[in-house]
């Protein structure tokens, strides 16, 4: 009787915890991130000017051209000047850029809030410059490396994913650029046109979490 | 006849003392220290016929962890590369910064061979070299005439010789 009455603990508590366990890890974003078509999730992310930046502030955009990228990768820095030309092209029209800085400074000194802060007034930036505090949002997009864009659209359902990739088809030399993938695919959406190319890829630096 | 005697005497004295400063087109080949190629050029080296392993790494010199983890292939070189194992470096360096490369290569002595791929639409063969690659470095393919594997990801040593291991 009493064994019967330890056998029936110790199967409660196996089974608890096994509750525990799986309560301890929800159900992850799949590893990949999001795909085409996927609804991402709002953002809350601190912005080279000390304040808090969601998608949910910018209240007459369409949607967002959400780049990953940072100070210290080549690519990314031969994109500064493209990037800042896409948000004056777009931020008028409802696509604002919006750049979010992935990589962990402890592993990326030259990638500190500090050093943002630095390089956007340098640069000019003219389009948040977002800290993934924690390296927590990249992961949920799945983004892999900088730079990395996700072009969202904003519908009933949400800020739905229309393009992840390149910028365009030259990332390493401005003046050889022939398809600029991502301006096409902000512009079939301002036309209400299907995007042509939804996803490219391009050699980006991985990012340093 | 003797005119053409001191012809001769002259040109084999020009030919000994010699131009230094003329190098043929093989020498100058010779001299450096990685070809550069396009994509096209690039499918060679990841579909070679031989039986050999072929450990492909892909990496720039600005890329932090591809410079970190850089000996290990050399090392790896160094240990199987009389066992039919061939590794081949493709530096994605900026064209206009080729010097950086050569540099580099000197420098740290780098005894692997290395290919200068300048080809700067990724999108146009980065999924050839393998469909789940998204295009961050470091990158590394092994395969030989049976099997291929691709790694979007640092090694350290003993995690790349378990890999190459499995090849051999």
């Amino acid at each position: 009787m009493k064994t019967l009455k330890i056998l029936t603990a110790i199967a409660v508590v196996v089974i608890l915890s096994a509750f525990v366990v799986r309560s301890i890890n929800p159900n992850k974003v799949g590893g990949n991130g999001y795909g085409i078509g996927d609804i991402a999730k709002d953002i809350s992310l601190k912005n080279i000017d000390g304040k808090m930046v969601s998608y949910s502030d910018y209240a007459d955009a369409k949607g967002f051209i959400v780049i990953f990228t940072c100070n210290t990768c080549p690519f990314s820095v031969a994109n500064e000047d493209r990037i800042i030309a896409l948000d004056m092209k777009y931020k008028n029209v409802g696509y604002p850029v919006i750049a979010i800085n992935p990589n962990n400074p402890e592993m990326k000194p030259g990638d500190s809030f500090n050093a943002m802060q630095q390089r956007a007034k340098e640069k000019g930036f003219t389009f948040p410059y977002l800290f993934d505090e924690g390296q927590k949002v990249f992961p949920v997009y799945g983004a892999t490396k900088t730079p990395h864009v996700y072009l969202l659209q904003k519908t009933e359902k949400g800020n739905e994913v229309k393009y992840i990739g390149a910028i365009d088809d030259n990332s390493r030399n401005a003046n050889a650029v022939k398809v600029k993938y991502l301006e096409n695919a902000v512009d079939a959406l301002l036309s209400g046109k299907t995007i042509e190319i939804t996803e490219t890829k391009a050699i980006g630096c991985s990012i340093k979490a | 006849m003797k005119f053409y005697a001191f012809i001769g005497i002259l040109l084999l004295i020009s030919c000994k003392g010699g131009n230094p400063e003329i190098v043929s087109f093989e020498d100058l080949k010779e001299d450096m220290s990685f070809v550069t190629i396009d994509y096209e050029g690039l499918e060679d080296y990841l579909e070679a016929s031989e039986a050999a392993v072929h450990v492909v790494n892909f990496w720039a010199t600005w890329c932090q962890p591809c410079v970190k983890e850089l000996p290990h292939f050399e090392e790896l070189r160094a240990t199987y590369g009389t066992k039919d194992v061939k590794v081949i470096l493709v530096s994605l360096d900026f064209p206009d910064q080729i010097e950086r490369l050569t540099h580099f290569i000197e420098k740290r002595n780098i005894q692997s061979e290395v290919v200068f791929l300048d080809d700067g639409d990724g999108n146009s063969w980065i999924p050839k070299v393998d469909a789940t690659w998204s295009g961050a470095i470091p990158a590394t393919i092994m395969y030989n005439d049976e099997k291929r594997s691709f790694h979007e990801r640092s090694f350290t040593y003993e995690m790349l010789e378990k890999e190459l291991k499995l090849f051999l």
